[in-house]
């Protein structure tokens, strides 16, 4: 946790820098196109809108713009509704300007973003229409599913060799993940848990892995990798809900009475106003909670933080094509910058998140003191 | 508001494929590289263990060949004690038993000499007394050839053993 300090320092002063830099921009950039900004197909560059769009989930993965083309990889759309499964491409919205089957992509109001169902015969929204369920292959869901299947190929190829050359020096591959398994064996594990560690060992692997590759394979602009998974609260938020349940079905005895029963406070603490078991019921719930938030605002700070100096060219370029031109290089260096990093940052959120779910594990099957 | 808005979908997704690369990995990959690398670990730690033996070993294989060394260069001085010392009775005794046939031999030659002294004084006595009974012979026919010393002779003779 406390193990790169200064690389988060340079972190929040150049996201400061930024940021101060960007809302001057951002603000004459709004100010421009207040009128123009709701037309389809409005030519003037949006850095806000940009940015989100490239952050958010999406119903198709959107490559680049050549022109009025868009080219972009349609996903199946899955969804439940009043009983009934509706499965088509996202192809079939024509990038969100048309309806399919009675259904839209949202383009304003809270909603945006999600299908919603439209008024027979327009493009209307139907505000009172029951829930639809949304299964969609989203571009996170593919972009899940494919370092999946990575993390399956990674490492089933590196569990054979380490069958095929056992009691040998590890090889390739599997020598350069040696020292990340270990580390998370021995550094992590065995250091926050103990003696019980080993029975922990696949899930936190597994989740150390899982967060490491999906951070890398954001930071690759290319398709199928750069779906922005560990940016995402749903993502987040489903790996700090299994710490969580995991935790909680672990916890021992101990771990319960420490919670109910908190030893080494004064009774009247506990009653009659159940004061320490409320604390520590809340805090059962903020330690995930903050597991999902963190790990969701490093990715999605440090996303923003490269496509801003990224933006910057297209803002400069709108007032002034030479000053775009002289921003490029300015832009991209700082982008390289940022993504280097990243990098960093990809590794410490994968290897805190991981370390503070050990850490509640090891809170939850300690034994008595 | 679409940056916090979690999916439902995405949640019941990401649950599954993360679920299923638990389950998956559990089974085909982290129980087997982590069985291999607590094996590694075992066979490395007996390795050293051996190692640390072994040298052990060799330093008492060190130390006991030293002792044998050591009881083999006493033995040998040992050795060549006795066997100076019987070197040295040998010597004595080839020496004390040259000194006595010298002084056998020698007192032989000085029985010897004695005896031949003795004998040859006997012969030169002999010698001597036929000679000079011979000498007196002649000298007593040289003396009576002549009448008056035959009788100055006897003159003298009876002279001298009157004085007596």
């Amino acid at each position: 946790m406390n193990g790169k300090p200064g690389a988060l320092n340079i972190r929040v002063i150049c996201i400061t820098i930024f940021m101060i830099a960007f809302t001057v921009f951002a603000r004459a950039v709004e100010t421009h196109d207040t009128d123009t900004s709701h037309q389809p197909g409005n030519k003037k560059f949006n850095a806000g809108r940009l940015m989100i769009d490239h952050i958010v989930d999406a119903y198709e993965w959107h490559i680049l713009d050549i022109g009025k083309t868009h080219v972009s990889v349609p996903l199946p759309v899955i969804l439940i509704y009043e009983g009934k499964f509706h499965v088509f491409m996202s192809s079939k919205f024509h990038h969100g300007h048309d309806s399919y089957a009675g259904f839209k992509i949202e383009d304003a109001g809270s909603r945006k973003g999600k299908i919603v169902r439209v008024k027979e015969g327009t493009m209307e929204t139907d505000v009172q229409a029951g829930m639809i369920l949304d299964f969609s292959i989203t571009k996170n869901v593919f972009g899940i599913f494919v370092s999946a299947i990575l993390l399956i190929l990674i490492f089933t190829s590196v569990a054979k060799a380490y069958t095929r050359r056992q009691g040998q020096a590890p090889k390739g591959l599997q020598s350069f993940l040696e020292p990340v398994i270990l580390f998370i064996r021995d550094d992590v594990a065995r250091a926050a848990i103990g003696k019980k560690a080993d029975k922990f060992m696949p899930y936190l692997m597994t989740l150390f892995f899982f967060i490491f590759l999906n951070n890398l394979l954001g930071l690759i602009p290319i398709f199928p990798f750069g779906a922005n998974v560990t940016g995402n609260l749903a993502v987040t938020g489903g790996l700090a809900l299994m710490t969580f349940l995991v935790t909680n079905f672990s916890g021992n005895k101990n771990y319960w009475a420490h919670i109910f029963n908190t030893p080494g406070v004064p009774w009247w603490l506990k009653f009659p106003l159940p004061l320490m078991p409320i604390v520590e019921i809340l805090g059962m719930f903020t330690k995930p909670f903050v597991l999902m938030v963190r790990l969701f605002a490093n990715i999605t700070a440090g996303h923003l933080v490269i496509l801003g100096f990224m933006s910057l060219i297209f803002v400069f370029s709108n007032m002034q094509a030479y000053l775009g031109l002289a921003m490029a290089p300015v832009s991209v260096a700082f982008g390289i910058f940022m993504s280097f990093l990243e990098l960093l940052v990809a590794f410490i959120q994968a290897y805190v998140f991981t370390l503070l779910s050990a850490l509640y594990f090891g809170m939850a099957v300690e034994e008595h003191h | 508001m679409e940056l916090i808005q979690p999916g439902l979908g995405l949640i019941f997704w990401m649950t599954l494929s993360f679920l299923a690369v638990f389950f998956i990995l559990r089974k085909y990959a982290w129980k087997p590289i982590l069985k291999m690398l607590r094996e590694r670990e075992e066979s490395i730690d007996k390795a050293l263990h051996a190692a640390d033996q072994a040298k052990l070993e060799m330093e008492q294989l060190k130390f006991d060949n030293e002792i044998l060394l050591r009881e083999a260069k006493n033995e040998r001085d040992a050795i060549l004690n006795e066997a100076r010392k019987i070197r040295d009775k040998i010597f004595e005794e080839a020496r004390m038993k040259a000194n006595e046939d010298a002084q056998r031999i020698i007192e032989n030659a000085r029985d010897r000499i004695e005896n031949e002294k003795m004998a040859a004084i006997v012969e030169l006595k002999n010698q001597i007394a036929l000679l000079s009974i011979e000498i007196a012979e002649k000298l007593i026919r040289e003396e009576l050839s002549h009448d008056k010393k035959q009788e100055g002779l006897i003159k003298k003779m009876l002279d001298e053993i009157k004085s007596n």
